[in-house]
């Protein structure tokens, strides 16, 4: 498997999805300028986190004009498998290529802590394997993650099964607050697009991809199922 | 040859003694570039005027040691051909004067430092101190400190890992915000801060040069007139896009093999690189300071040369090769210019265009820097004889208990630190809140422990005694992860040095930390010294703050703070004896801040060490915890925490002693450890190898904390009750 | 050389954390009279030209396309 894993100017977690794909789960990874105009042969890619452009006028707005969008556009409508990974959701957000927009966190503050977050649906790019209903424990790292969309949009993207992930309290379930720590409408922390293939979450799997880490391991089980998922692309 | 006016002086901070000096150096008056360029090169801040020859009595050199103290920061050796690059260094004042930015250019400063050695930062850790956090101006403080330094290192991508956050009423107008890095480099491709080979260009990369943070000099300075309001220092302004930006681009452009040495220009800016590149190497640098990328316009050689603007880096090049530096920067759209070459003659010189505006004899600011035996008195804090013997021991001691835990330094931190990035890169092994903090190194097995202390209480009491138990706290707390300490770095927060009595806590605390270090055998590779750290003459409690770097061979056997499982049997390795002195419970309790210091065996510390590396290795122990921060009792209780939430709790008994039960409970001695095992025997066994003194207390359980003297209840509390005492500051201001 | 100021904030049916947040630090410190507080933002672009109809319909598309995102954010552009 071919990983393209995106480099922008203030990408700050393209070493550790390059490392995940390459070290721990044993493909391909291959780093991408954003002023490249080609994936070249790559089979998925990952759009990573950071702060790209320092995000100074909005998380993911400037990247997303980058020359490398357009052939990641290009590479998700011919049904290639794209991951967006925290300021990677953000760009892919920016760039219509998946729904909803980021708001700044509830508490106004920049959160890092461990979430747990649900498996919705199996039947995306990010997800083929993992039973609906499996709890993932990850970090979050973020000021603007609180998910948002029209009431109707939100409407619309539960019928049509595109959110992808929930945040949930360590049992699996919904409802205490505590569990959505961003304030994400429908504690939706992950959503897909319509052709299933592109999706985004703002927990780090990458981050929480091996035993000694402090933030576990369980991450692995999303890239392992993401990257299985690129071989049937 | 005149001296100036005292004005002039004064504004350079500069005495006639030292101006004379100036003169013999020239062999004329300087003219007021001249001037400017001694006034920062002599400061306290750059020269170490005061301390430096205190500071030669740190032990500095090992068998690890890769660069001793002189350089942008220390390196050790950690095997596999690795360096572990790090330094800890203050930024009080900025902090003070405007909380977001001032942490922030802080963290920026010493993410620069430590990737100017070619390593890439993993690891930042924050020493942090303020008054009451009841006190609103505080909190706003606090928040802005808080929000700065998570807004800089999240954004560079650079994980937040660990640190302490005081809180003590004589930080009240004088917080102290001490940042460390540690980063990561080949052992053979440090690079360091040099300009050699006669004819080489310097370039100049990153922001551009503004007048933020130019020495308060320039405020009152005679040529001002109209426009002044423009002009004033303004306060330096951190972009970590920039600066995130600056290092992939200088740690490519270091690969090319076309970059000879580097330097970040941090304090006194363009001054400070450029004389100290020269003086490192035996030449000169001469640069135009038309040719430095300017953001405002008019700018005098003056303020070009002193403009503390952050993310800029000065390098030395290749003659022939510049093309291939200039295309890596361009490729992250930053722009390298030459404003520059190495001469042969030791000498800094400042042109603009054709006017030669400063010419100085690099080693007169750097190496020939005034050193002051300044006078200084032994210090005798009357507190020390505080007669403690007939303090009441309270009722209620799981009350005290309580109160203990949730005084603000004991209590948990997370609503502070939920706001650092302390995972990104994929590394972290233990974050905050942990003993030690502990980093992967990829791509080997080993890992990485690092911990900042100082109990500046115990300082104040005693100098030295308290400084040598902060090397002692630090490096503790890093075997506690299962880590050999290898490598420390200081900074050392004080007042006044012009006041022998503050002198005296300084020459004092350096001695303490000197013998600590020697027979820890820890070297310390490098710090920086914070002077005139007070408010009306008032000054804060003497802060030598101490990071150690410890190393751990095997990833798999960190250990962590947590009791892990129901059944372990809780081990006190090391020896209960009376430490009230100095205690966060005579303070949170009493509301008295006296005694003498806890008595330091640093033999003892040394055998303890020892004993639990070994007993680690050996696969003997499940979890460990500092005993001294606030006592055994504290010790234990954080045990019960799983993390940040409520664990598991224990079922605990210790032999009948002769010790008050509150000494027993809070007493701070220090060369103890909570250890949890599932063979005491086997530990006991080593343990007395070591001889280190081994109480088996009872076994990990339940959901209270039990503990028994003698057969008499002592604690006997719910779990979620102490979590509920240690969480309940975050509950109120988180 | 033409002035625009470009105002952004969230729309109106967005909740706006920071606006919340300031909005109760205000009570706290007593303006009690503050209803409702909304944040945004403001870019000054410096234009070349000397067309301002041209300078506004060109203000407009960036802010359209890149200055806010229309999911969340509403914008006002003004010539100073």
């Amino acid at each position: 498997m071919k990983v393209a894993v995106l480099v922008f100017p203030g990408s700050n977690s393209d070493h550790d999805a390059y490392h995940a794909v390459k070290h721990v789960c044993g493909h391909e990874a291959r780093f991408v300028w954003h002023k490249d105009g080609s994936l070249g042969d790559a089979e998925a890619v990952i759009v990573p986190g950071g702060f790209s452009y320092g995000d100074y006028l909005r998380s993911g707005a400037i990247a997303r004009f980058a020359p490398v969008m357009a052939a990641v556009a290009e590479f998700a409508k011919k049904g290639g498998p794209v991951l967006g990974i925290c300021n990677g959701f953000q760009i892919l957000q920016e760039a219509g290529l998946l729904p909803g927009a980021m708001l700044r966190n509830r508490s106004v503050k920049f959160l890092s802590q461990q979430v747990h977050v649900r498996v919705e649906r199996a039947d995306t790019a990010a997800t083929a394997g993992l039973a609906p209903g499996t709890v993932l424990s990850m970090p979050i790292a973020h000021g603007e993650g609180n998910f948002h969309a029209e009431a109707d949009e939100l409407d619309r993207l539960e019928q049509c099964g595109q959110v992808v992930f929930r945040y949930v309290g360590r049992d699996g379930g919904l409802g205490a607050d505590a569990a959505n720590p961003n304030g994400s409408a429908r504690a939706i922390a992950g959503v897909c697009n319509e052709g299933r293939n592109v999706v985004g979450l703002m927990p780090h799997p990458e981050r929480a991809a091996e035993p000694h880490l402090h933030h576990g391991a369980e991450g692995r089980r999303l890239l392992e199922a993401f990257l299985g998922s690129a071989v049937h692309a | 040859m005149a001296i100036p006016p005292p004005e002039v002086l004064d504004q350079h901070r500069l005495t006639a003694e030292e101006y004379e000096r100036i003169e013999r150096f020239l062999g004329r008056e300087p003219n007021r570039t001249e001037l400017g360029l001694f006034s920062v090169m002599w400061s306290e801040h750059c020269s170490y005027k005061s301390s430096k020859k205190h500071l030669r009595g740190l032990p500095t050199t090992g068998p690890r040691v890769l660069q001793g103290p002189g350089e942008n920061a220390g390196a050790v050796d950690i095997g596999d051909g690795l360096a572990a690059v790090f330094k800890i260094e203050s930024h009080n004042h900025p902090s003070f004067i405007e909380p977001y930015q001032g942490a922030a250019t802080g963290v920026g400063g010493i993410l620069r430092d430590i990737f100017t050695m070619n390593a890439r930062p993993v690891a930042v850790l924050n020493s942090l101190r303020f008054g009451s956090p009841e006190d609103a101006a505080n909190r706003r403080l606090l928040s802005g400190v808080v929000a700065g330094i998570g807004g800089y290192g999240n954004a560079f991508g650079c994980p937040t890992v660990g640190g302490e956050v005081v809180f003590e009423p004589c930080y009240q107008g004088n917080p102290l915000v001490n940042a460390f890095c540690l980063g990561l480099v080949k052992a053979d491709q440090i690079f360091k801060g040099r300009a050699d080979g006669i004819g080489n260009p310097v370039f100049y990369v990153g922001a551009k040069t503004g007048r933020d943070g130019i020495h308060g000099a320039t405020m009152a300075s005679a040529e001002f007139g109209e426009g002044s309001e423009e002009k004033r220092p303004t306060v330096q302004v951190g972009d970590p896009f920039m600066e995130k930006v600056l290092l992939e681009a200088c740690l490519e452009a270091m690969k090319t093999g076309a970059v000879l040495g580097i330097q970040d220009m941090g304090a006194a800016g363009l001054s400070c690189s450029s004389s100290e590149m020269g003086a490192r190497s035996g030449t000169g640098v001469e640069i135009d300071i038309r040719k430095v990328p300017q953001r405002e316009t008019g700018m005098t050689a003056y303020e070009v040369m002193l403009s503390e603007s952050q993310e800029r880096m000065l390098l030395v090049a290749a003659k022939g090769r510049e093309d291939e530096v200039i295309r890596v920067f361009e490729k992250w759209d930053l722009h390298a210019e030459a404003i520059g070459h190495v001469i042969a003659d030791k000498r800094l010189r400042v042109w603009n265009g054709t006017t030669l505006e400063a010419d100085v004899p690099n080693e007169a600011l750097t190496d020939e820097a005034p050193v002051y035996d300044r006078p200084w008195v032994e210090p005798k804090n009357p507190a020390v004889d505080h007669d403690l013997s007939n303090l009441p021991i309270p009722g209620d001691l799981g009350a005290a208990l309580l109160q203990v835990l949730a005084a603000p330094t004991i209590a948990s931190k997370r609503w502070i630190y939920r706001q650092y990035d302390c995972s990104v890169r994929g590394n972290t092994v233990l974050g905050p809140g942990s003993d030690a903090a502990v980093i992967h190194v990829k791509g080997t097995r080993k890992a990485l422990a690092m911990s900042v202390d100082c109990n500046a209480r115990l300082v104040w009491l005693d100098p030295y005694e308290g400084a040598r138990l902060a090397v002692a706290e630090a490096c503790r707390n890093v075997v506690a992860s299962g880590a050999e300490p290898i490598g420390a770095t200081n900074c050392l927060n004080f007042g006044n040095p012009e006041r022998p009595e503050i002198m005296g806590q300084l020459v004092m605390a350096i001695r303490g930390l000197g013998d600590a270090c020697r027979t820890l055998a820890v070297p310390i590779t490098g710090g920086n010294v914070s002077l005139y750290n007070e408010t009306d003459g008032v000054a804060i409690y003497p802060t030598p703050t101490i990071g150690v770097v410890g190393l751990i061979e095997d990833v798999s056997k960190v250990l962590a703070r947590s009791f892990r499982e129901a059944g372990d049997e809780v081990v006190l390795l090391g020896a209960c004896t009376d430490e009230l002195g100095g205690s966060e419970y005579l303070k949170t309790v009493h509301g008295r801040v006296a005694g003498r210091p806890p008595r330091l065996d640093i033999e003892a510390e040394a055998r303890l060490y020892r004993c639990v590396l070994e007993a680690n290795g050996a696969g003997l122990l499940r979890s460990a915890h500092d005993g001294s921060d606030g006592g055994l009792a504290i010790a234990l209780a954080e045990s019960c925490f799983a993390g940040e939430e409520p664990g598991l709790g224990a079922d605990l008994a210790l032999p009948a002693s002769t010790l008050r039960a509150d000494a027993l409970l809070f007493g701070e001695a220090p060369s103890r450890m909570v250890v949890t095992t599932r063979d005491a025997a086997g530990l006991a066994a080593v343990a007395a190898r070591h001889g280190v003194p081994c109480t088996t207390l009872g076994r990990v359980g339940g959901d209270r904390l039990r503990l028994t003297c003698g057969g008499t209840s002592l604690v006997d509390l719910p779990v979620a009750r102490l979590h509920e005492a240690w969480t309940s500051l975050e509950r109120r201001l988180g | 050389m033409i002035r625009v100021r470009v105002h952004v904030s969230l729309k109106k049916s967005v909740f706006d954390p920071q606006g919340r947040t300031i909005h109760e630090a205000l009570g706290g410190l007593g303006y009690a009279a503050v209803s409702d507080v909304r944040a945004g933002k403001f870019f000054d672009l410096a234009m070349e030209g000397d067309d301002a109809a041209a300078a506004k319909a060109q203000a407009e598309e960036m802010a359209r396309r890149v200055l806010s995102n229309p999911v969340i954010e509403g914008f006002t552009v003004e010539v100073l």
